[in-house]
């Protein structure tokens, strides 16, 4: 019968690194796998939809200029986090987002439902100088953020690449389709490629985030995104003992 | 591998020799702690018990705990401990706490609220928390306003109407005063005789033949100021135009500015670009009816009422 004997894997550079790969990789398997395969973790509401060209644009500048250092957007099911920033976070919520931007710092307040919180006039303030509107602000100013054209060139190609993640862009017509029965038309179109520049400009123009219709600024794209944060859900038709039962 | 135990400086060694002198000492863990160890061992058993814990096929052990609340048909519902549950029992419980205060807030007629001094008193305290969570980032602390941007909220001085009614209304469902650029549809001299209307208005110092025909350009067809203005240039509360007559100003910085021409050139830069970035949000949905009404009456008491 065969005996093990610790001294096999100390004198084993190759079965050391397999033995500690498998006890390292239990912390994991414990704590992920299990999520692939229990049926009640995503809830079941209507609304989530993945970004708009011009939201997607924002969330990769928002990702650039590491707002996440200082930014949560998780709400968790606790009363004080209730009371000031809304209803918790779902994780249906975030199911289009890739990396999802949850975090565990908060140097500054949670951002998961900072959308229609303020007008787009105040978020480019506030960006272009925090302390103009909030005296006692410690965060910093992103002046560069107005002063920046949006580069949106390669904003089909970003969308393909989260395509791949299993986000339904729609490149066929079969796949917008498919998109106008899960989405309605009106996000269907959003969310195809072959127009996502022209959509782009579209929604950055008609939305005059950034208080300047002329050009399309780094600006637009980001109040697009924040103010987009945290609003798809509606949460006045959703019961809230129903979405106990996914925990 | 030697396998006698070989004692060095009198300590114990585990008996392993490698490369033929090098020795392992055996120091045992002192015993306090490894029984402390077997209690977490302990703890953890309890734990997994108590509270959801490992997956099992497509489900998982939803554990001993369990949470009772209330649901949408107001029948009492229990279900396996989680954060979720847990939390919706602690809203109902803080909300059956708070249901005297504001079940009287939401029945009683504003008025009455503000003459009971214990109710009041709860006003000021929950108002307080929440203009600081949802209020001050635009309106500022005390609501003292931004002038060019935001109005100053603890005057009282109303743009849309002071009264319980119409702030409740700026509250629930939001406001966004406009008012049409004229650079284009007036030249320069008639915005700059406009602005000396404006500030002769305010009781500034001005042009008088300026102020004169801008008086007139103010109550003509070409730029019909008094639309929106009214004749009298008090304006209109419906539509959020400001009274032009008071020494009030919130968009045009006159205060802000040192002589004449600079009032001027802060009158000449709106009417010229007219506004369109007053966005008051509707917070209606994300705020409770119950917690918009006791916002309601504490901007009430900040401006004095009206
Ligand atoms: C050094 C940390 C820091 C960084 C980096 C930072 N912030 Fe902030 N942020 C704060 C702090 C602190 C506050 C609270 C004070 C204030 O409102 O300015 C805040 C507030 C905010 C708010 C208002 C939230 C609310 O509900 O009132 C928004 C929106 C925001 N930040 C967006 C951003 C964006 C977008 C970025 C990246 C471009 C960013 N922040 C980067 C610290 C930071
Ligand atoms: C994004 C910035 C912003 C936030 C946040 C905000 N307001 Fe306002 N508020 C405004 C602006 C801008 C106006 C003026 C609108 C106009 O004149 O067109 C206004 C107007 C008002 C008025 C009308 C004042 C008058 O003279 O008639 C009241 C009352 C008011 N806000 C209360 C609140 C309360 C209470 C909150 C918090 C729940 C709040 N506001 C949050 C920007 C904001
Ligand atoms: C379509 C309606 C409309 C017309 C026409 C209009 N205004 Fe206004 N005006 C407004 C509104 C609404 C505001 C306040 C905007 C707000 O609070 O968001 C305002 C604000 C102002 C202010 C700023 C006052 C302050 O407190 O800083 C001045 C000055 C002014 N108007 C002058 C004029 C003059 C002069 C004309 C004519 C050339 C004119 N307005 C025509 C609607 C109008």
């Amino acid at each position: 019968m065969f005996k093990f004997k610790h001294e096999s894997l100390e004198t084993n550079t190759g079965l050391l690194l397999v033995g500690t790969m498998l006890a390292i990789s239990i912390g994991g398997l414990v704590e992920i796998a299990p999520l692939f395969l229990i049926d009640d973790t995503m809830e079941k509401v209507d609304g989530v939809r993945p970004y708009t060209p011009l939201e997607q644009r924002g969330r990769d500048i928002y990702i650039r200029e590491g707002c996440y250092t200082c930014h949560s957007q998780m709400i968790r099911p606790f009363r004080d986090e209730q009371l000031r920033y809304g209803h918790y976070s779902l994780a249906a919520e975030s199911k289009y987002d890739h990396p999802f931007q949850w975090g565990s710092k908060r140097t500054g307040p949670d951002l998961a439902r900072v959308g229609g919180k303020y007008s787009n006039e105040w978020h480019v303030q506030h960006l272009i100088q925090p302390k103009s509107v909030v005296p006692e602000s410690v965060m910093p100013n992103y002046p560069w953020l107005i002063e920046t054209p949006l580069d949106y060139s390669d904003v089909g190609a970003r969308m393909r690449a989260l395509r791949t993640v299993g986000v339904p862009y729609s490149t066929t017509q079969a796949e917008y389709d498919q998109n106008v029965k899960e989405f309605g038309a009106e996000v269907a179109v959003q969310l195809h490629i072959p127009d996502a520049q022209r959509n782009l400009v579209k929604q950055a123009q008609e939305g005059n985030f950034d208080g300047d219709r002329s050009s399309i600024s780094e600006m637009d794209a980001l109040v697009a995104y924040l103010q987009v944060l945290g609003t798809m859900v509606d949460f006045s038709k959703v019961a809230p003992e129903d979405l106990v039962k996914f925990r | 591998m030697a396998n006698e135990q070989q004692t060095s400086q009198g300590v114990q060694t585990t008996g392993h020799v490698w490369d033929g002198d090098l020795q392992e000492f055996n120091n045992p863990l002192p015993v306090w702690w490894t029984y402390g160890f077997y209690a977490t061992i302990v703890f953890a058993l309890v734990y997994w018990f108590y509270y959801p814990s490992w997956p099992v096929g497509s489900g998982f052990l939803k554990g001993m705990g369990s949470e009772t609340y209330v649901n949408a048909q107001g029948e009492e519902e229990s279900w396996h401990w989680n954060t979720r549950a847990k939390l919706l029992r602690e809203t109902q419980e803080a909300a059956a706490q708070q249901k005297p205060w504001f079940d009287k807030i939401a029945s009683l007629p504003y008025e009455q609220v503000t003459k009971d001094a214990e109710l009041s008193s709860f006003v000021q305290s929950a108002g307080r928390a929440l203009f600081s969570d949802n209020c001050a980032g635009c309106h500022q602390t005390g609501g003292a306003g931004k002038i060019g941007h935001y109005p100053n909220l603890a005057d009282d001085n109303w743009i849309y109407g002071g009264s319980f009614d119409k702030i409740h209304e700026t509250i629930a469902q939001g406001r966004h005063g406009y008012m049409p650029p004229y650079a284009e549809a007036l030249d320069a001299a008639q915005v700059d005789a406009l602005a000396h209307y404006v500030l002769s208005l305010g009781g500034e110092q001005a042009d008088a033949a300026k102020a004169a025909q801008g008086k007139d350009l103010f109550h003509s067809h070409a730029a019909a100021c008094y639309y929106c203005h009214g004749n009298d240039a008090k304006g209109r509360m419906d539509i959020g135009s400001a009274n032009l007559t008071d020494k009030v100003w919130l968009w045009a910085d006159v205060p802000g500015a040192a002589d004449t021409a600079g009032k001027v050139a802060a009158v000449r830069k709106v009417i010229a670009g007219g506004l369109d970035s007053g966005v008051m949000p509707a917070w209606e949905g994300r705020l409770s009816e119950e917690q918009i009404r006791v916002l309601t009456l504490y901007v009430h008491e900040l401006g004095g009422g009206k």
